[in-house]
């Protein structure tokens, strides 16, 4: 229990690193999560449109930076975003002075306000600095995503947005081609025949893969081990991260351990409220009798995908 | 299982709109949308590989030029002469891979026979516990498989790298669906003719579950060539190390020197080569074995 006390309750700097991993990884979070659906089901959906020529080579171009190793495109993604990277030169050709991605902590939220002249970052306001709540500065907790942990964003973005546009295209494939042409018939626009017709058709996939986005993304671990090891200023530690270095560079187990424990709780909270939201689907699609296995079955495809996904 | 093929063969593309329906705005639309992502997912690739034929002072200060000048194969030399034990890594790799592919297609097939064709106590319970296990978190578990690893006196062994891989939940599942998918009368009949649990499973289940087989050894293959964290807690000995921790380690600089672009990149792009291939060969097996049961799901 002492270890769970000091996550929690002592308010020393463990408690401030960990609530500062849970702050990062959830802005991580709130970002990843909505981008890669949205580019993944934008992709399946560009894809899915029969009249292109050449589909299943670009289906395999988005696909295949998921299967590659997690190491090997981290120092990709390390080198073109470095100072003088290939994407700070991208960005220069438009006039557009770069970031020094890596080095720069400071969150976007914050940078924001300072834009509009809310705040003034090298002056944060007291109040905000003084109040704690957790452990952590309110000013903390507020400041968004920092630079640096945007590049892993674009990073998991990119290599995971493949593999679910796999699954948006396998859902896309079962929506009925009468339906759809009825509806362009009755005179129904490609916004309204994208929101009454596909979206429904679509749901339980959409449902799945943002399941598997947040389960996903509460586990980003080799990326950050690659690209930042949990800096610039602790910006990009995740809990995954400082659970593996307080076991094996500090040698606290238990509080390593302890970590790992949270971190699972939440994953496991976030699959129960995806089963509970999915809830009365379920019901009314599966038979009596076969209730027990099917659910289980589905079950475990689900974590099967999930699986291969971070993998 | 679920074969999904997205190349549709022509005679169901039949009833697609015809061209004249759509203007040519749509048509280059499309690819242009088509192309900017093809870009944006293949160009990373593209610069790893030109970048790591430059020098370091030119891979710093010009990374977007694709042409490399002057032309300079320092990197490599440097990576396949010996100066980091580049050898090593990939001994590590084929040997951890090798093993854990072909065990995981042993095992698996072996396991989710058993789940899905024998009758015995507590199988449902133990198809339960399984489906359960996938759904533990890997990251979750970093801090007790060492302990336990420590624990058994394996810590920092081969056995250590390839034995917690050698059996996994999903290839179980994916091997206990395929059976449970098709007939068992051909196994009644080898019964009948007198043969055993075994010898009917390995003669005449087995060659039957040759597609199911295939995505599972590319699923291994890919996993354990990929593989990272669990290296990562269960070796120390750099005579351990396998491409994708070495590869690491060197970008960390926890091998020492400094920035090293090239170097790095071309170690990455050879790390990478090996899935690339079986994913092109195997593209369609990729597809389905991502997608297995989403159509349910």
């Amino acid at each position: 229990m002492d270890n769970y006390k000091e996550l929690f309750v002592d308010g020393g700097l463990t408690q401030k690193d960990f609530m500062t991993t849970l702050r990062n990884n959830f802005y991580y979070v709130l970002i990843v999560v909505p981008c890669q659906t949205i580019l993944a089901l934008f992709l399946a959906m560009v894809v899915n449109q029969k009249f292109l020529k050449g589909r299943s080579f670009f289906r395999s171009a988005f696909y295949f930076p998921s299967v590659t190793s997690s190491v090997a495109i981290s120092v990709v993604f390390l080198f073109i975003f470095q100072n003088t990277g290939a994407v700070n030169a991208m960005l220069a050709k438009f006039g557009i002075t770069g970031p020094n991605w890596f080095a720069d902590a400071r969150g976007l939220i914050h940078i924001f306000l300072e834009r509009i002249g809310v705040v003034d970052l090298a002056n944060p306001p007291t109040a905000l600095v003084d109040h704690t709540v957790m452990g952590l500065p309110v000013w903390e907790w507020i400041a968004g995503p920092s630079v640096a942990m945007c590049t892993i964003m674009i990073l998991s973005i990119w290599t995971t947005s493949g593999t679910f546009m796999l699954m948006f295209l396998a859902a896309l494939q079962d929506v009925s081609n009468e339906v759809d042409e009825a509806a362009m018939v009755d005179g129904a626009g490609r916004w309204q025949r994208f929101r009454y017709v596909t979206l429904p058709a679509i749901k339980p996939t959409l449902f799945l893969v943002i399941t598997l986005g947040l389960i996903g993304t509460w586990q980003v671990f080799d990326q950050v081990y690659i690209m930042s090891q949990g800096g610039p200023a602790k910006t990009t530690l995740t809990p995954a991260y400082l659970s593996y270095t307080k076991g094996f560079s500090e040698f606290e187990y238990g509080v390593g351990a302890a970590i790992a424990f949270c971190l699972f709780l939440i994953i496991m909270v976030m699959t129960l409220i995806q089963k509970w939201v999915m809830r009365d689907k379920d019901a009314a699609k599966l038979k009596k009798s076969q209730k027990a296995q099917d659910r289980l079955t589905a079950d475990a495809q689900k974590e099967l995908i999930r699986q291969e996904v971070s993998e | 299982m679920s074969a999904i093929d997205y190349g549709l063969p022509a005679d169901l593309e039949m009833n697609k709109p015809k061209k004249s329906h759509l203007g040519w705005f749509k048509y280059l639309g499309g690819y242009a949308v088509l192309l900017f992502f093809a870009m944006v997912y293949l160009y990373p690739f593209v610069i790893q590989l030109s970048n790591s034929f430059k020098t370091d002072a030119q891979a710093a200060q010009d990374p977007l030029t694709l042409k490399p000048d002057p032309f300079s194969t320092a990197a490599w030399e440097k990576l396949l002469g010996g100066s980091v034990p580049f050898d090593v890594w990939m001994k590590n790799s084929i040997i951890v891979a090798l093993f854990v592919t072909f065990g995981r297609v042993f095992f698996d097939s072996m396991a989710g026979y058993a789940l899905s064709r024998l009758h015995f106590r507590g199988r449902d319970s133990l198809s339960f516990a399984i489906v359960a296990m996938m759904a533990v978190p890997g990251v979750v578990l970093l801090i007790p498989k060492f302990l336990v690893l420590k624990g058994l006196g394996i810590w920092d062994t081969y056995p250590a790298m390839i034995l917690p891989l050698i059996i996994d939940a999903s290839g179980i599942f994916i091997m206990k669906q395929f059976f449970e998918s098709v007939s068992p009368s051909m196994e009644e009949a080898a019964r009948i003719d007198g043969a055993g649990v075994f010898r009917t499973f390995w003669s005449v289940v087995l060659p039957m579950a040759k597609p199911a087989l295939i995505t599972l050894t590319i699923l291994s293959f890919q996993g354990s060539w990929n593989e990272f964290t669990h290296f990562l807690v269960a070796t120390q000995s750099p005579s351990l190390n396998t491409l994708t921790k070495g590869v690491a380690q060197l970008t960390t600089g926890q091998l020492g020197g400094g920035q090293m672009f090239p170097l790095k990149l071309a170690a990455a792009f050879i790390a990478t080569i090996p899935t690339a291939i079986v994913f092109i060969i195997f593209q369609r097996r990729f597809v389905q074995g991502a997608n297995e049961g989403a159509d349910k799901g």
